[in-house]
């Protein structure tokens, strides 16, 4: 018992990560300066039109066109929701190398997803159930990868449905990121500095008899009116 | 300098005491339906003025260093809005990336340090080179002199021409020795005054418009009240010039009018890009531009005329 402890301390000491405590706050102090970072590079702004800015659970469903993307949407919202708003995000992206597990587990608390069919373990859609089901909200990005076409959006995958299905009673808030995917294109390692914005529109909910195709075509829909309103 | 200072500063505060109780007894006034947008929009504006009075007290007091880092960041806000009307693509991802991170740190310290022929010649004349040739680089031809202009201006009108105000630190002129941020004082207090005042005399007088397709709210009357109102604060404080009372009032009429000259041009590019502010951080304001865009036109001008008849080089 004495050995283990002060194996456990001795390990502590020279790798002060290894603690759960330091580690989560060491997770904080990184989001912060990554909050304050993207802060300064984009002074981004929140706009709400037709859903507030409340702390109650929803599903925020965005455009995907940068790995900036979910940071600035956390930095939008107010610290209470943030807390407890979880981005899902690639497992096959976040798992690679021990940094980027560190920010994607630790600091961002993502939900990692395998997007492979093939090697993955769980099914998605249960894995962010479960979150929902533990009461945090999520940020979905249901184009399931970075745009990066001249379009304004990919086709969505089908998970958003799947969710929706199996939580009709939460709230799909749409949310349109304006220039991010200007501030750090794909490849890109150093932003440059753009104003951007954030559009959080009208709550949806799939519907009773709503088939798949239909309610996909709709949260699409949605959110491409949103990015012209969000530009007026 | 000190009492000076201390004097002009209680006469700034005292300003936004009378400004801030007016625009207060005009809330406490209105109807039932609550004050008007445009009562709104002043007490935003008086407000944001106590935070940029705050703030700019605070740097004057740190000294130089904090005049160049105060400047240097809103160059920095002016640059990101800039850079957000353009149409620069990935293409041009690391000229711009080294006109943020590179030009614009380097351009500050070169007036920190003084140095005259590096900054009044490194945005100009390297970074007008060399950012082109980076864009070159990346093969992408679409639009290609339309971004490197539109790069080259938002580095001049960012970075170039807001450095010029704390460049007034670095002239050197007899008899003055020490007391060069009172031409920084002298030059935002007329012509950011001017703005107001040419705001004010637009609202009561305001008829004959000067440039409607550019910026209708501007007129004659503005115009002229606004000048001639500025130029009369600009003389009243000679004393914290190297200026006699006549050349005071003479370089307010110029900072005046190129500051005013200044506000239509960027109001010009607004409506080419189809925007009504350039940002949003200075509520009421709009953007670091929408409150810069006067001293951005005067600042070069200011500078390099009083470099010419006062400096010793």
């Amino acid at each position: 018992m004495q050995d283990s402890g002060q194996i456990s301390t001795a390990i502590s000491v020279a790798f002060p990560l290894a603690l759960p405590q330091i580690r989560l706050m060491f997770a904080r102090l990184v989001a912060l300066l990554i909050i304050i970072f993207a802060r300064l590079i984009t002074a981004v702004r929140a706009i709400w039109l037709g859903s507030d800015p409340v702390p109650e659970q929803r599903v925020y469903f965005a455009n995907h066109a940068s790995n900036g993307d979910f940071v600035l949407i956390w930095s939008v919202l107010p610290g209470k929701l943030r807390n407890k708003t979880r981005p899902v995000a690639a497992a096959d992206y976040w798992l690679t190398t021990k940094l980027k597990t560190f920010i994607g587990r630790s600091v961002f608390n993502a939900v990692l997803i395998d997007r492979n069919p093939e090697t993955r373990a769980g099914d998605p859609v249960q894995q962010m159930a479960d979150a929902l089901q533990a009461g945090d909200s999520l940020i979905l990005f249901p184009e399931g990868t970075r745009n990066m076409t001249q379009t304004p959006l990919l086709p969505f995958k089908t998970g958003l449905f799947h969710l929706a299905k199996q939580r009709p009673d939460i709230d799909l808030v749409p949310v349109w990121i304006e220039n991010l995917n200007r501030v750090m294109p794909k490849g890109k390692l150093i932003p440059i500095p753009l104003v951007c914005t954030i559009t959080f529109g009208q709550p949806m909910r799939v519907q009773q008899d709503e088939t798949k195709a239909d309610f996909l075509e709709r949260a699409q829909s949605t959110l491409l009116a949103l990015s012209e309103t969000a530009r007026e | 300098m000190a009492d000076s200072f201390l004097f002009l500063l209680g006469c700034v505060l005292a300003v936004l005491v009378v400004a801030t109780g007016i625009g207060r007894y005009l809330v406490f006034k209105s109807g039932p339906d609550g004050p008007s947008l445009t009562v709104d929009n002043l007490n935003a504006r008086i407000n944001a003025w106590w935070a940029m009075v705050a703030l700019t007290a605070l740097a004057f007091l740190a000294g130089k260093t904090g005049v160049v880092v105060l400047f240097a960041i809103c160059s920095f806000a002016a640059l990101r809005e800039f850079l957000t009307l353009t149409n620069i693509e990935i293409a041009d991802h690391w000229a711009i990336a080294a006109a943020a991170f590179l030009v614009l740190p380097v351009q500050f310290i070169a007036v920190g340090m003084n140095w005259y022929g590096f900054y009044s010649i490194f945005i100009p004349v390297y970074a007008f080179l060399l950012m082109p040739i980076f864009s070159m680089f990346s093969g992408e031809t679409d639009n290609f002199l339309v971004r490197i202009a539109e790069a080259q201006w938002a580095l001049m009108i960012s970075v170039f021409c807001v450095s010029h105000v704390p460049a007034l630190l670095s002239l050197d002129i007899p008899g003055f020795e020490g007391r060069n941020l009172f031409l920084i004082f002298f030059l935002v207090v007329v012509v950011q005054s001017s703005d107001v005042f040419q705001y004010v005399w637009g609202k009561l007088l305001g008829k004959h418009k000067i440039a409607p397709k550019v910026s209708p709210s501007k007129t004659w009357e503005g115009l002229i009240g606004g000048v001639a109102t500025a130029s009369a604060l600009g003389a009243s404080l000679y004393w914290i010039t190297p200026f006699t009372v006549l050349q005071a009032i003479g370089m307010s009429v110029v900072i005046t009018i190129m500051g005013f000259l200044g506000g239509l041009v960027m109001s010009a590019i607004k409506r080419d890009r189809g925007v009504k502010d350039w940002g949003h951080l200075i509520a009421g304001h709009g953007g670091f531009i929408d409150r810069l865009d006067s001293v951005i036109f005067s600042a070069p001008i200011f500078f390099h005329i009083v470099r010419f008849y006062w400096d010793v080089h």
